[in-house]
């Protein structure tokens, strides 16, 4: 059964260089890398060495608490670097990608045979697992919890994301595959969501074992936390799973060719992007192979949105999770007098206190990465609620995060959020507070408590 | 512009950290913010941000405020030139009203500004410019013959035991510049109400009786208010130097509504709460309540503060509500003050946090119910 959900609360924010439909090249990244800070709270235990030669789905590093959770090499090739920071923490694990591209293969499975314990096993020994998250805390799945359900979101609302359905080309099949895993892992079915303006068209509406949602509205309506809130909020003790759209393919593909393939097509758009276009590339790639795309002069290379990516620089690598890369101008200059001008046409604002309210959709920005003002406290207090569209009272649970009051932060509802549900409060704060961070930190703080 | 970029350039060594005037160095970072956007960027979290900030959304306040300041220049004048028969010209009249209100402001934000930074180098933060809107209320709100000694011990009192001893601009319980008011009406009443305050003193004459519409209400009922409705809107009447015009203060509403800088749902239930009372009680038309003293003023300018008022929108609602029926209840049940606006929102602005409390327990029990049902 098909339930459509509007959604008014939030914000689409103009920004320029969307990339067209339209594929540029497909990228042979020298290097490719595997970062344990991808994922929230991950402890990692090193499987190799520099100089071991790997294929694509070898294991590079295990989760020390769960050693059954594996983080796999996107390709084959040598093991590079193993790059640790302060405290020897492990930042990354480098592959220099080798001249031909071989994976691990494994047999074809029939995963309408296999009972929850046995398709975790098989995705957990195919290095799929980390592919699916839990809420609360947006960290990995634990195999042995008992889902409520699972969500997958198969609309992306992010500032410039890619298009759900021009990336999904031809591969309804693995996606098929990839719903019927889910189905063997909890007994409250596979909810998936999908924007209402691209159902009819969509080559996903014809996905079975399913139960589909459609959404309509701003971002975040894409956010499998904003639609997990209004299908079926988790409550305290409850625990749903996570599988964003491009896990999902790669794991249905996994399944059925019995390969380890997590290429995919990548967006590189932004501001600072001379040609918004589409890469095919492949996790964790290198960005100094799409350097060519960007403008000359300071130039941010964000792996992800504008909202929740990661700053990686230019010789930095693609995020685990993520198919999107954001180039942006750094903002780093004077402007004389700016916070008084009256007109300031080049500017954006969710507020009323610059015209481009009044400019018409279809105007884009070619924002940058000042902060246009400086940090202070919570002063304006309607500003959040406006762009999150779920029952919570942000300003008092980001309070209650600051206070650590950890009763509190359960009663107004940490369990439902993570730091990505509240960017765009964090872009809309005039006081320029860092939420996400505060959100984080917050779930930090639950995870050590409650574990 | 450059030059100007280069002089602070050159200036900023002297007053960072280890320079010479270094125990400045907030006050220079507020000039250099002021002349500058800052060249921040973004660290982590969103990369971009908008282009809003708190200077760009106190400076619509001050905006806002400008029809009201503007014409209490002139009324100033206007109320002396009446009084002593001066026979004044408009340029005149301006002028020696300007020359009256220059003094308030210079203590208003000289004294303000003095504490300001001083807290701000303190705590080691950005001086915030939540006192621009304040310093540029205060002088509004004061009859134009407080003596300026008197202003400036109200202006530290609001700023250092009203604001920064809370945390500063974000975390006061009380809207400061009311503050400053209810210091000077507790501690020197005389100057603060009565008959002989509200117009300027002429040199060398004594101070001219001149009773407010509140304060002729009070006394004699409705006979005895002098002014039409539409004096009073239109605002050439005695009073406290910004409260007068109803109709400047409307201006300055429209915008920040516009704007949305102030709530729209404060105003309106405000009004609502005051018309109200005024129907319940009194033998005054409701409509009289909203045109006289500073019920205008405190609604559209001081109730919606975003600190001190309620912060959840339904209680928003509700302290809207109450500001404008407990104002006009203590205007018409209380003998001793006339005005109850100030009270009023002081009042709310104390019962602000209760209010949120209960619409927070609120949220927090949908969702415990949420919990039961499933």
């Amino acid at each position: 059964m098909s339930e459509h959900i509007r959604l008014k609360k939030g914000l689409d924010i103009p920004l320029a260089g969307k990339a067209p439909a339209k594929i540029a090249e497909t990228v042979d990244p020298d290097l490719v890398a595997v970062k344990p800070t991808d994922f929230k709270a991950l402890v990692p235990k090193l499987a190799v060495k520099e100089g071991d030669s790997v294929k694509a789905g070898d294991v590079l590093f295990v989760d020390k608490l769960r050693p059954a959770v594996r983080f796999c090499s996107p390709c084959s090739g040598v093991v590079q670097q193993i790059v640790r920071g302060d405290k020897r923490k492990l930042l990354a694990v480098v592959v220099k990608a080798g001249k031909d591209q071989q994976s691990v293969k494994y047999d074809a499975v029939d995963c309408s045979r296999l009972d929850k314990q046995q398709m975790t096993e098989v995705l957990q020994e195919r290095g799929l697992w980390p592919m699916i998250k839990q809420r609360p805390y947006g960290i990995i799945a634990n195999g042995e919890d008992t889902p409520k359900s699972i969500f997958v979101s198969a609309m992306y609302t992010a500032p410039l994301a890619p298009d759900a359905d021009f990336i999904m080309e031809g591969q309804m099949e693995n996606l098929q595959e990839g719903i019927n895993a889910l189905g063997r892992l909890t007994k409250g079915g596979v909810h998936f969501s999908m924007a209402a303006a691209a159902e009819a068209g969509s080559a996903m509406h014809n996905l079975s074992g399913v139960i589909f949602h459609t959404f309509d509205g701003p971002h975040p309506a894409g956010n499998v936390g904003v639609q997990i809130n209004h299908i079926s909020p988790i409550n305290k003790g409850e625990v749903v799973w996570t599988v964003d759209l491009l896990s999902l393919a790669a794991i249905g593909r996994c399944l059925r060719t019995g390969e380890y393939d997590v290429t995919r097509l990548v967006a590189v758009t932004g501001p600072a992007a001379k040609q918004p276009c589409y890469v095919k590339g492949v996790q964790g790639m290198s960005l100094a192979a799409v350097a060519k795309y960007a403008e000359e002069g300071n130039v941010r290379f964000v792996s992800g949105d504008v909202l929740t990516g990661e700053n990686v620089g230019a010789d930095g690598f693609l995020g685990y999770y993520d198919n999107q890369v954001t180039l942006l101008k750094e903002g780093d200059y004077y402007e004389l007098l700016g916070w008084i001008k009256p007109f300031r046409c080049s500017k954006f604002s969710f507020s009323h206190l610059y015209w481009s309210w009044l400019a018409g959709r279809k105007k884009t920005y070619k924002l940058d990465t000042n902060t246009n003002g400086g940090p202070r406290a919570f002063v304006v207090s309607d500003v959040y609620g406006k762009v999150l569209p779920m029952d919570i009272l942000p300003v008092y649970l980001l309070k209650a995060c600051m206070a650590k009051d950890i009763e509190k932060m359960e009663n107004l509802g940490i369990y439902e959020v993570i730091p990505e549900d509240f960017a765009l409060c964090e872009f809309v704060c005039p006081s320029k507070i860092e939420i996400q961070k505060i959100l984080g930190d917050g779930i930090d703080l639950m995870l050590k408590e409650m574990a | 512009m450059s030059a100007l970029r280069n002089t602070l350039d050159k200036m900023k060594p002297t007053f960072s950290k280890g320079g010479k005037l270094s125990a400045l160095g907030s006050f220079f970072d507020a000039m250099e913010t002021f002349f500058f956007v800052p060249k921040t960027v973004t660290r982590r979290g969103t990369h971009v941000r908008d282009s809003i900030d708190l200077k760009r959304t106190m400076i619509t306040v001050i905006i806002a405020l400008l029809p009201v300041f503007l014409f209490s220049i002139y009324n100033i004048g206007y109320q002396m030139n009446l009084a002593y028969s001066l026979g004044w010209g408009f340029w005149t009249i301006v002028w020696k009203g300007f020359l009256k209100i220059l003094p308030l402001y210079l203590v208003s934000y000289i004294v303000g500004l003095f504490f300001e930074c001083m807290f701000a180098q303190i705590k080691g933060e950005e001086v915030n410019e939540g006192y621009f809107v304040t310093g540029f209320l205060i002088p509004l709100i004061v009859p134009v013959t407080i003596p300026l000694w008197m202003l400036a011990i109200a202006v530290a009192f609001a700023v250092v035991i009203g604001k920064e001893v809370f945390g500063g601009t974000g975390m006061n319980i009380w809207n400061p510049a009311l503050l400053t008011r209810a210091f000077l009406f507790f501690s020197y009443p005389k100057m603060m109400s009565g008959d002989a305050v509200w117009i300027a003193h002429k040199a060398g004459v004594d101070a001219v009786s001149c009773a407010t519409p509140l304060a002729e209400m009070t006394s004699g009922g409705i006979e005895a208010i002098s002014y039409s409705p539409l004096q009073m809107f239109i605002g050439l009447i005695p009073g406290s130097v910004g409260e007068t015009s109803t109709l400047c203060i409307l201006l300055g509403a429209l915008l920040l509504i516009f704007t949305g800088v102030g709530s729209w749902k404060i105003m309106l239930s405000c009004v609502a709460g005051g018309l109200l009372m005024g129907l319940l009680g009194g033998d005054v038309p409701a409509y009289y309540q909203l045109l006289m003293g500073g019920f205008a003023f405190g609604c559209v300018f001081m109730a919606t503060d975003p600190v001190t008022s309620a912060q959840t929108e339904t209680g928003k609602w509700i302290y809207g509500f109450l500001v404008g029926a407990f104002a006009v209840l203590l205007r018409l049940f209380n003998p001793g003050y006339p005005e109850g606006m100030m009270l009023s929102i002081l009042l709310m602005n104390t019962f602000a946090p209760l209010i949120d409390h209960i619409v927070v327990n609120a949220n927090i029990r949908r969702r415990l119910r949420r919990a039961k049902t499933v």
